[in-house]
């Protein structure tokens, strides 16, 4: 049965996390996505579905509660908003050094420093490159609709422990904030403890007579097992760029310019592209669904066909550099966004992508 | 004179090594006091049966590689984030004994919140707290525990408490929170001590089990590779000074 709710994307999150069976939550306050944590208590799902909801003292207490949940097999997620995030760095790395699959979404904000609660997309380059240290990648999906953000919950916990991964999901304050109508999922059961010691044999449930003791960890003090691992993770990360990227094409087909919009950004184009069209402009949208792995192979097919494309994202220009690095200079690649928690309207996209692009 | 072999027998076995220590040489530096806590938690987690059901988070530090010794499952942490990673394997799996093993830079410095704030929660877990007033591992820097002119690398003079403040008494501030039930500070140093700290550690085990709350168990322990003294020297130094500013025995007992 279909079950359909008027809801704003930071509370879409919270229902879909209980509706797929996640066993926690450990989060910290942080404006604009304290709705997640409120929707969560609100709900009471340690009453219904027996899933740990903790307020944690900080973020940095949160990713490792998250380091220990996922440790144990678990499906355990937090989320905040960039400053927040910025805090978790450190978890981050440790999660993907010990190869641990867990979820964390960042209802990103505009910074630098506490900056604004206002959107913003400018937490792309900590996202998809890093963000803490050592070599290391986060799968990162980014919703453009409340829909979405409910969807990813679950997808996101699929390629985490499909690929004992971290999974980012990057979203913004406007998705968080804006209301839309969503269907929800039944609820599906919580993993048994058979079911994690059986599916997931390297977790930390008590070491049975018959199994070695199982380690999380990820300290090697030898440089050439720390490198050997290494390569490990890096064909990992070759599988999952081989096997898991997603976008949607928008009016691509017989498109002369084409827009590259993700989250938001990517809904405020849809209108810049019937602006656009309108004026006669032949303009599609190519909208990455997974920021890390990158549409970059159908970018550059698209780069065969069109003169030029244009990176649309709150931010000073940060994806832009994926863009450009995935058409190799076969043509102009530029960037136009409004930054700092500022928002652009459709119009001032169309305005951009003329004098940019097409020359006025 | 009969064999030995005609001696060994299990009815004469008075001591045995616990099978829940494994074979692998210990990293720690001969003397240390790691070696006998990490035996006394092994004895603990036989006689209470409880080694397929017991995790133990490791630290930054000396004892980051505690996982190689004991035979239990093993989660290392981020340093001074252990308690975050007891807190949540916990309340995931309330079943399950979970303590972190944690050294005085790891619990009392970089980890100051998540020490406070599991035990501020109650935290059903044992902590279990080597202080050895420096940080052994990265050669012997100052810790928050240095006592007053105690010298170390970071501060070769000696702790100037004017410049770096008094040492922090740790397990003091924790025994004030209303979610720990059991704070106590022990020490290894002889075989009267050895006894007492396993009584604690037995203790805090079984306040687990019946849901009490966090215990802690601090043991005094010496370090004298970074104090640089002979280990019966750092043993009597740690009598002579330690001891006064850490007293030992029960802080807290709920």
């Amino acid at each position: 049965m279909r079950e359909l709710k008027l809801m704003k994307g930071n509370e879409a999150v919270a229902e879909a996390a209980i509706r797929c069976g996640v066993d926690g939550y450990f989060g910290y306050p942080i404006t604009p996505q304290s709705e997640i944590m409120e929707t969560l208590m609100d709900l009471r799902p340690w009453e219904s579905t027996g899933m740990v909801v903790l307020q944690a003292e900080s973020e940095i207490a949160s990713i490792n509660m998250v380091y220990g949940g996922a440790g144990c097999g678990k499906r355990v997620m937090t989320t905040s908003s960039s400053p927040g995030v910025s805090l978790m760095q450190e978890g981050l790395t440790y999660l993907a050094g010990a190869e641990l699959p867990c979820v964390v979404v960042n209802v990103v904000r505009g910074g630098p420093g506490l900056g604004t609660i206002q959107p913003a997309q400018s937490d792309y380059f900590q996202t998809v490159k890093g963000g803490g240290h050592g070599d290391y990648k986060l799968i990162t999906l980014a919703p453009a609709s409340v829909q979405e953000m409910a969807d990813f919950v679950e997808d996101a916990f699929n390629l985490a422990f499909k690929y004992r991964n971290p999974v980012m999901i990057l979203s913004d304050g406007v998705i968080g904030q804006m209301m839309e109508k969503v269907e929800l999922k039944e609820f599906a059961p919580r993993w048994t403890m058979d079911y994690i010691e059986e599916n997931h044999p390297w977790a930390t449930t008590g070491k049975k007579k018959e199994r070695a003791k199982n380690i999380i960890t990820s300290v090697q003090l030898e440089a050439s097992v720390q490198e050997a691992f290494n390569h490990k993770l890096q064909a990992k990360y070759r599988a999952v760029e081989e096997n898991e990227v997603l976008f949607e094409e928008v009016l691509c087909d017989d498109a002369e310019y084409i827009i590259v919009a993700y989250g938001s950004s990517a809904r405020i184009c849809q209108k810049s592209i019937e602006i656009a069209r309108e004026k006669g402009i032949k303009v599609g949208m190519l909208r990455p669904i997974t920021l890390y792995p990158f549409p970059a192979e159908q970018l550059r097919k698209r780069a065969e066909q069109v003169k030029g494309m244009l990176s649309v994202e709150m931010s000073a220009g940060q994806m832009v550099e994926d863009v450009k690095l995935a058409v190799e200079c076969k043509i102009p690649v530029e960037h136009f966004g409004r930054f700092g928690g500022s928002v652009h309207s459709p119009g001032e996209v169309v305005e951009a992508l003329e004098q940019k692009l097409i020359g006025g | 004179m009969s064999d030995i072999n005609t001696i060994i027998k299990p009815e004469n076995l008075t001591y045995k090594r616990t099978e829940v220590l494994s074979d692998n040489d210990l990293s720690y530096c001969p003397g240390c006091g790691h070696g006998t806590v990490h035996k006394l938690i092994a004895e603990v987690i036989e006689e209470m049966d409880i080694q397929d059901t017991t995790i133990g988070i490791a630290p930054v530090g000396c004892s980051v590689l505690a996982y190689n010794y004991l035979e239990i499952d093993w989660q290392q942490a981020a340093h001074g984030r252990a308690p975050a990673l007891a807190t949540a394997v916990k309340r995931l799996m309330p079943e399950k004994n979970v303590f972190s093993y944690q050294g005085d830079g790891d619990l009392a410095a970089i980890g100051t919140a998540e020490t406070i704030h599991a035990c501020n929660r109650g935290e059903n877990i044992v902590m279990i707290f080597i202080n050895n007033g420096i940080y052994g591992m990265t050669g012997g820097q100052m810790a928050p525990t240095t006592l007053p002119g105690m010298p170390a690398s970071t501060c070769p003079a000696g702790r100037d408490v004017s410049h770096d403040g008094e040492p922090i008494k740790i397990s003091e501030i924790l025994a004030q929170l209303p979610g720990t039930c059991y704070v106590t500070r022990q020490s290894v140093h002889t075989a009267a001590n050895v006894r007492k700290t396993k009584k604690a550690l037995r203790k805090a085990f079984e306040n687990q089990k019946a849901n009490k709350g966090t215990s802690l168990v601090e043991v005094v322990s010496n370090c004298n590779s970074g104090w640089k003294m002979t280990p019966v020297k750092s043993n009597e130094w740690m009598e002579e000074n330690m001891f006064p500013y850490y007293p030992l025995g029960d802080i807290k007992n709920k």
